[in-house]
């Protein structure tokens, strides 16, 4: 049966048209992804499960408190009791990388648009559309373009990351009072100065909110990338699902609401401190 | 804290502060190098069509309502011509929306003039390219907000080396103007605090601070001390008139507070919907207002330390002739520059029917008490008056 209006029908052969002739591109992103991806895995299964979990909490009660350190004891510690350490640090390189993307992309293009009231009205409807659509229409295209495994999987998590983080950005650095940047322009700061010294450090809370959505989102995203293939606690979930395993299913559920509550509370812990710089 | 009185005595670099009331310019620099600002005809107008704005007004004289009817363009500022010398402060004086923030900000181009040109130390403020206009800013020409600007998140002494911190000067030697300009100011003890935990007062001064920093010729002010309660405010004004006369530098300061511009004025010019109406010494502005506006400035300010004996004086020969039995010459003596409040005193301590007034041991005019309550008054011309 053919839908009346089917805008898949015009898509298709564009997303065909350009796997055929791009395919090269896809195949050299395809490879550099997985690199990465492997070079954050490793590097986190670099230490034993225990001294890794004492380096976060060390380093989370050292900078953020001890109740953080605790939550970080808790939440990892989790993970390896479930026997699921691997994947739940596969799952943490999956959304490092994809966060750091989305961030990288949205924090210059989140600029612009404070900057150009044109382009945030254009860049407008894509966000909304971007941030609407429901999660998994994004790992078609992506398989399409990727195949199968952790490359589409972050490709998706990444274009789902970018709009909350934009989004932020802009207001973050439209909120940065008027007169600190004539006060740039005053004392004769070069723009670059102006950015880092003023623009950014007022507009750093706003930007560690957006920091925050990004991870959550893309921590939600890369457990739906079970389903193509992507590894970690996801796929742990998607197993669970297709042979109707509850223990493992629960197991590997659990592991990702605790993942979930520390990067939720590490970061917010961040952006607590990020405020109360920025007030002195 | 520095009296009023004490401080008008002080000759500035202009030499003596006040002279007789009509030379317009004051203490006639001799070369064009006296010279740090020099502002022709400037003009902004504020909106899309503001090139055919600005050529209607000069081609058919429109005012500032027509040009809002025709253009939908708002006249900020409109054909201010002045000049600020060397260690003189000039103080810009008008009601809200008068365009004094627009006029300030043309002198270091936050603010690009529609029209007009402006040159700080001879160099025409166009003709530089944004690099060089960065190195004007950063060195030469320094600002100080009425909002007063602190970044939040950096201690005071690393606010107040901010300027010299974006010019790429080592944080040693930063850190070491921003501790002497801090000292200056007062604020020696708080190098490590941070702007929230210091009144409004201190917050003004750290960003006084922050311009001296930087050593520069010029220092624009814009209602610095508006946002301060009076007393403070009153301390400030007299803090900030004093330190500028002691390093040399040159300001402009803008108020909307006549009192606040005598006080720490050489000079002032007050702007009404966006022109200069009037420049002049403070006793120059409040003994020959150019217009009604000005006038009721004027009416409410207090002339006991503004007005000279010189202003208030009879010439000796028709004190000779009207009071032929007096000699002027036995009179109590005083000099050009005495103010009224030290006369009144003269008067009051003495019954002889006047204080002669010698300048340079010559007789140049005699003090009645008729011409005093005259001067006093406000009637600038005493000697149209019966003795
Ligand atoms: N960026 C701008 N765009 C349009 N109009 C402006 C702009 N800046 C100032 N104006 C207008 O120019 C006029 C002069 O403004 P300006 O801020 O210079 O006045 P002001 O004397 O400093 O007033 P205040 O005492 O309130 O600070 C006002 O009518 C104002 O509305
Ligand atoms: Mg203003």
């Amino acid at each position: 049966m053919t839908a009346p209006f089917s805008p898949g029908s015009w898509l298709a052969p564009l997303v065909g048209w350009l796997n055929t002739n791009f395919h090269p591109f896809f195949e050299s992103v395809s490879v550099t992804v997985d690199a990465v991806v492997e070079g954050v895995r490793a590097a986190l299964l670099l230490p034993p499960a225990p001294i890794f979990v004492a380096l976060v909490a060390g380093a989370a009660g050292f900078f953020l408190g001890w109740r953080l350190a605790l939550l970080a004891v808790a939440a990892l510690g989790f993970c390896g009791l479930v026997d699921l350490w691997e994947e739940s640090m596969e799952t943490l390189a999956l959304v490092t990388v994809s966060v750091a993307v989305a961030v990288a992309i949205a924090v210059p293009f989140g600029i612009l648009a404070a900057r150009r009231r044109r382009f945030e009205a254009a860049l407008r409807p894509v966000l909304d559309v971007m941030q609407t659509v429901p999660p998994w229409v994004y790992l078609i295209p992506a398989v399409i373009f990727f195949g199968l495994g952790q490359v589409p999987a972050i490709v998706a998590t990444i274009v789902y990351g970018i709009p909350p983080m934009l989004r932020l950005t802009t207001l973050g650095f439209k909120q940065v009072p008027e007169d600190l940047v004539e006060l740039g322009r005053a004392i004769g700061a070069p723009p670059r100065a102006i950015l880092l010294k003023i623009e950014f450090p007022s507009a750093l809370p706003t930007l560690l909110v957006g920091l925050n959505q990004c991870i959550l989102l893309s921590l939600a995203m890369v457990v739906l990338a079970g389903l193509v293939g992507a590894g970690g606690l996801g796929a742990e979930v998607t197993r669970g699902l297709t042979r109707m395993e509850l223990g493992l299913g629960l197991r590997a559920g659990l592991a990702i609401v605790a993942v979930a509550i520390l990067l939720d509370r590490l970061s917010r812990a961040v952006l607590r401190r990020g405020r109360a710089a920025s007030v002195g | 804290m520095i009296t009023v009185g004490a401080r008008k005595a002080e000759p500035g670099p202009n030499g003596s502060r006040h002279e007789p009331a009509g030379g317009a310019m004051l203490g006639s620099p001799s070369n064009s190098d006296d010279v740090l600002v020099d502002c022709r005809s400037l003009w902004k107008i504020f909106g899309s069509r503001a090139s055919a704005a600005m050529k209607a007004v000069q081609e058919r004289g429109l005012g500032k309502t027509e040009v809002l009817k025709e253009f939908g363009c708002v006249v900020g500022v409109a054909n201010a011509t002045f000049s600020v010398r060397r260690g003189e402060i000039f103080c810009i004086m008008g009601l809200s929306g008068s365009g004094k923030s627009t006029l300030l900000r043309m002198l270091n181009r936050l603010v690009e003039p529609t029209s007009g040109e402006v040159f700080v130390k001879g160099r025409a403020l166009s003709s530089l390219d944004a690099a060089a206009l960065r190195e004007l800013r950063a060195r030469h020409v320094a600002m100080v907000f009425q909002s007063v600007a602190l970044l939040p998140h950096r201690t005071v002494l690393e606010n107040a080396a901010f300027g010299l911190e974006v010019r790429g000067v080592a944080k040693a030697e930063r850190h070491r103007a921003a501790e002497e300009a801090l000292r200056k100011v007062g604020l020696g003890d708080w190098l490590q605090r941070y702007p929230r935990e210091l009144s409004g007062g201190m917050q003004q001064r750290v960003g006084l601070a922050r311009a001296l920093a930087v050593d520069p010729e010029i220092i624009l002010m814009d209602e610095p001390f508006s946002a301060l309660d009076p007393l403070i405010r009153r301390q400030l004004q007299d803090e900030f008139r004093q330190l500028t006369k002691d390093l040399g530098k040159s300001a402009v300061f803008i108020t909307h507070d006549l009192d606040e511009a005598i006080r720490i004025g050489d000079r002032i010019a007050i702007m009404k919907d966006g022109a200069i109406i009037q420049i002049g010494t403070p006793e120059e502005i409040v003994l020959a207002p150019a217009d009604d506006y000005v006038a009721k400035f004027v009416a409410g300010i207090s002339r006991l330390h503004l007005v000279k004996a010189h202003s208030v004086m009879v010439p000796v020969e028709r004190f000779r002739a009207e009071r032929p039995d007096v000699d002027p010459r036995r009179l109590v003596t005083t000099t050009p520059d005495a103010d009224i409040d030290r006369l009144i005193d003269l008067i009051l301590a003495d019954p002889a029917p006047g204080i002669a007034v010698v300048e340079a041991g010559r007789l140049v005019g005699v003090v009645t008490v008729r011409s005093l309550l005259l001067g006093l008054k406000g009637s600038p011309t005493p000697e149209l008056a019966p003795v």
